[in-house]
């Protein structure tokens, strides 16, 4: 692995976007990761959901932990400042960025070895603390950088490359998010581009804690046909037909193409709309209870459900909760924040 | 001798039972009075029902030092009589309660004996008034044996009860019975006693835990982040109390951001985030929150985040004796974490110079783009210290170090010659310029890593370029070396040839060690470290002297060590003087280490 910069040209006709940028000025380095990898995709959309939302990148912070998905953000974002952390370390570190700056577009990648085995406390406490964010998990069910071992969201009895059983059941991180509070969970997977857009763009409207669980196959070590987390097996069995959706910016109009019997619309605090159409089996997002419930009853099934799962419109944010000033606190200056020498002859005058 | 404005007086009494703040009292009286006092706490890992001391020790001299052997011993905790009485030195005192008879075997001592539960019983008929009061009434015959100012008790008792102004007639009733007791069945005053003073004039009573948080205040942070821990605790929570009085707009909005991690890897994370961002970030913790921080704290060192960590250190190893004092994370600090790495350390001795050296801690970690810990202990955190006042400058400039704007990001090159890189040293001292996350739309951004990158902070598996970047990291230590606070040097006698060396809570009782040390004769120099990296000043210091004591509270000669390998001080030359029984170093200590050392024989003859 090493760092590969990307020829800067461009074609004069690439389209641009309100701020006049292409979707190479999106992107990142070339990619390390192997040829085909899921992850890759996930880097696409978000590239494709910065560059359609019209996001200033600058004001966008991506921040990650270790492993394959942590270096994804190298690949995406170039004009973003970015943090590869320390392993399942990423919420923590997002949450004093977050506190620093409320003003900029957090991004967290993690992967399902950085969330669910090492960083499970972290992720855990993020998602109490209303982390403005959206915290993206690149899900292959495996350790690929240090070359496939079972991760703590693979399926039991799902085989390894070599045909050994994972003999232990596997961590449901949508499922967790959903008890532990997030306000926005949803689960994808990164061969569906068209599902996994929308999703991406909501979750960074979505104002407080914006969790996305992307199945995203290993090609390497977990793409065999018996793998749960294979390409085949989330193709064949999963519920996205059942569940589209359209993300709609708040500057469009949002009265048309959208049949009141079948879909839902869920708006989010910029004022922006996530559209669900024909949700499955009745799901309704704003149901906790349910939500559970779909993920559970179709996972006894072998099926994964995809989509927005839940979304609570009303949660409040960390700075809502800490009651703090509307400015980024990393921009106040040093004569708001030293009480001088006047202040201090009080607080000596107390102590005598 | 003790006499008066001499003396030491420890209380034994059970923690939970409300004597702490009796205790406080005592000791805040005779501050008041103009009498330098140290007080200390010696109290349990537990909260309620184990055996807690507080002693006082009363100095006109000035002598700040714990003392051993005890003046008088207010014995209220029945678990420990035996160990209590054995403390008191012979001529000395123990007042208990009488309300249950009992025998004391010694007569060398003069016993004060009040039926303190009969008196409050006959009193109050609530059995938690009964309980609380017991303590006010053996302040109330301390005002008698000792003849301290009621006015300056009322004073005390007065600003203790703010809130709770009703109590105040029933603490004044409860301080009268013990005085009228006092007075008619003993002699007052004692011969120890106290007498209006001087010494403590224009000083202030604090803890170095408060000290820092409001240090945090005034260094401009604006995030923390922290794991409850002792000794630390109430550093945090004093950040808390100074910020929500100094730092809230008048809508009622917050101008700082407080996190209670779910542990210590996640405080440190949240203030490296911070950090990053271009927010001032402390945590704060103690010996077993270092281990668990190394990690981060290599990453910070490697990545080049300022953040600012107080090390309120106890005793170790492992979970060690978390309510007593030490240094022994000298090394885990200076050291932390895997790879070649190094951190620069301050070494307050008083809570005064844990509020400068804290304040500037920030200006430093801005500066250096590293973690800078702040090295205090449960002494200085945790006990009331009569010190000087805080004092602020206000031209002082609070420096954010090389960050770039969008329009010097813009003018770099033509301005520095050379484009711009994360990692690149422009200025020759090894400090490189950083960009903050939102500044320029084009320009400036760059990837944040622990990976091995090159002076673009791109990526890199070429061992040359990580050879010259870490090397360029360990040249930025040596302009750490400029600009951290200098050793303070005190020469006694400048043809000596013996000095000793030492840094933090020691301070007392080395200054009271060599002044008696003088008095005998031995006339050591001394230089208290305040910082690592070492300076100049450090090895002009051991190159004029042959015999260096360091003085040091931990097992393995800690700082020592980091001479030997940092300053490159011959080992030969350093004297290790190691007290490490989690109790505040003594004068008597430095004396009896010293003699042993240089007068062997008539040290081993005084024993």
């Amino acid at each position: 692995m090493s760092y590969i910069a990307k020829p800067s040209a461009h074609h004069p006709a690439l389209p641009r976007n309100a701020l006049g940028l292409t979707r190479r000025d999106y992107e990142g380095s070339m990619s390390t990761l192997c040829a085909g990898c899921g992850h890759d995709s996930i880097t696409a959309a978000i590239i494709e959901a910065c560059y359609e939302m019209d996001l200033p990148a600058h004001r966008i912070a991506k921040i990650s932990g270790i492993g394959c998905s942590s270096k994804a953000p190298t690949y995406f974002l170039s004009r973003s400042h970015g943090f590869n952390s320390v392993h399942g370390r990423m919420p923590s570190v997002t949450t004093g960025a977050n506190m620093a700056n409320r003003d900029l577009v957090y991004i967290g990648v993690s992967g399902d070895g950085d969330t669910a085995s090492i960083g499970l406390g972290q992720f855990c406490h993020a998602v109490r603390r209303k982390l403005n964010m959206t915290y993206i998990v690149m899900n292959n069910g495996c350790y690929g950088l240090t070359k496939g071992q079972f991760s703590a969201t693979n399926d039991k009895n799902s085989p390894s490359k070599k045909g050994e059983a994972n003999p232990f059941d596997a961590i449901d991180l949508c499922q967790m998010a959903i008890q532990l509070g997030a306000g926005f969970v949803a689960r994808s997977f990164s061969g569906d581009k068209r599902q996994l857009l929308p999703l991406i763009q909501a979750a960074i409207s979505y104002k407080g804690f914006a969790f996305i669980d992307v199945i995203s196959p290993c090609v390497t070590f977990n793409n065999h046909p018996a793998s749960t987390k294979s390409y085949e097996y989330v193709r064949q069995h999963n519920m996205a037909s059942e569940n589209k959706l359209d993300y709609v910016e708040p500057k469009e109009e949002i009265t048309t193409e959208y049949d009141e019997g079948t879909s839902t619309s869920v708006e989010l605090h910029d004022g922006s709309h996530l559209m669900l159409y024909k949700v499955g089996e009745g799901h309704d997002p704003r149901d906790a209870d349910m939500a559970i419930h779909t993920i559970r009853t179709n996972a006894s099934k072998g099926t994964i459900v995809t989509g927005l799962l839940y979304v609570n419109e009303e949660q409040q944010d960390l700075h809502d909760v800490l009651g703090t000033d509307e400015r980024p606190l990393n921009g106040l200056p040093m004569s708001e924040l030293c009480p001088g020498s006047k202040a201090l002859e009080g607080i000596n005058a107390r102590l005598r | 001798m003790s006499g008066i404005n001499d003396f030491v007086i420890k209380f034994a009494t059970v923690n939970g039972s409300g004597s702490a703040s009796a205790n406080t009292m005592v000791a805040k009286t005779l501050f008041r009075m103009g009498i330098p006092v140290s007080p200390k706490n010696i109290f349990p890992s537990n909260i309620q029902g184990l055996p807690t001391w507080y002693e006082v020790r009363v100095s006109e001299a000035g002598y700040l030092a714990r003392r051993d052997g005890i003046d008088l011993m207010v014995a209220m905790n029945p678990q420990t009589y035996a160990e209590d009485l054995a403390e008191v030195v012979p001529g000395g005192w123990l007042l208990y309660d009488s309300s249950m008879p009992r025998i004391w075997p010694r007569d060398d001592i003069t016993l004060l004996p009040i039926p303190i539960a009969h008196i409050c019983a006959k009193q109050w008929t609530d059995a938690r008034q009964r309980q609380l009061f017991k303590n006010m009434v053996y302040v109330g015959a301390l005002v008698e044996l000792l003849s301290m100012d009621m006015e300056a008790l009322k004073g005390v008792i007065s600003d203790q009860l703010k809130g709770k102004e009703k109590l105040m007639t029933a603490n004044l009733q409860a301080v009268q019975l013990g005085r009228d007791y006092a007075r008619e069945h003993f002699s007052c005053p004692l011969s120890i006693h106290a007498r209006p003073a001087e010494g403590a004039k224009g000083k202030i009573m604090v803890t170095g835990n408060d000290a820092g948080g409001l240090a945090a205040v005034y260094g401009g942070a604006t995030v923390c982040a922290w794991y409850p821990i002792t000794p630390s605790t109430s550093l945090a929570e004093a950040y808390e109390k100074y910020a929500r009085r100094l730092r809230v707009t008048k809508e009622g909005k917050r101008l700082y951001g407080i996190v209670q991690a779910e542990d210590e890897l996640a405080a440190i994370g949240v203030a490296i985030g911070g950090g990053w961002n271009g927010a001032r970030s402390f945590t704060a913790t103690s010996g077993p929150g270092i281990s668990l921080m190394s990690e981060f704290l290599g990453l910070a060192y490697f990545a080049e985040v300022p953040v600012v960590l107080f090390n309120i250190q106890r005793g170790g190893p492992s979970t060690g004796m978390p309510t007593r004092t030490g240094q022994p994370d000298i090394i885990s600090c200076a050291y932390a974490s895997h790879g070649d790495t190094k951190h620069v350390l301050l070494f307050p001795s008083n809570p005064t110079e844990v509020f400068s050296m804290g304040a500037e801690a920030f200006d430093l970690a801005e500066l250096l783009q590293t973690p800078i810990m702040v090295m205090s202990d449960l002494d200085i955190g945790m006990n009331d210290w009569m010190t000087d006042p805080f004092t602020w400058d206000d031209s002082r400039e609070q420096s954010r170090g090389k960050v770039l704007s969008a329009e010097q990001l813009e003018a770099f090159k033509t301005v520095k010659g050379k484009p711009w890189g994360r990692y690149l040293d422009v200025d020759g001292d090894a400090i490189p310029y950083r960009t903050l996350p939102g500044t320029h739309p084009s320009m400036g951004s760059f990837f944040t890593r622990g990976t091995s990158h090159d002076e673009y902070a791109r990526y890199t598996e070429d061992g040359r370029i990580h050879a010259r970047v870490i090397d360029r990291i360990r040249r930025k230590f040596d302009t750490a070396a400029t600009v951290v606070p200098k050793p303070e040097i005190e020469t006694r006698d400048k043809n000596s040839k013996v000095g000793i060396i030492y840094f933090g809570a020691t301070r007392p009782a080395v200054i009271e060690g060599l002044d008696e040390l003088e008095r005998t004769g031995v006339r050591l120099n001394a230089m208290r470290l305040k910082a690592f990296p070492f300076n100049e000043d450090v090895k002009a210091f051991c190159a004029a002297h042959d015999q260096i004591f360091v003085l040091e509270q931990n097992r393995d000669a800690q700082m020592r060590s980091l001479l030997i390998t940092e300053a490159d001080i011959p080992a030969t030359k350093l004297i290790p003087a190691l007290s490490y029984d989690g109790m505040p170093t003594t004068a008597a200590f430095v004396r009896k280490t010293v003699l042993a050392h240089l007068q062997p024989e008539k040290a081993a003859a005084a024993e």
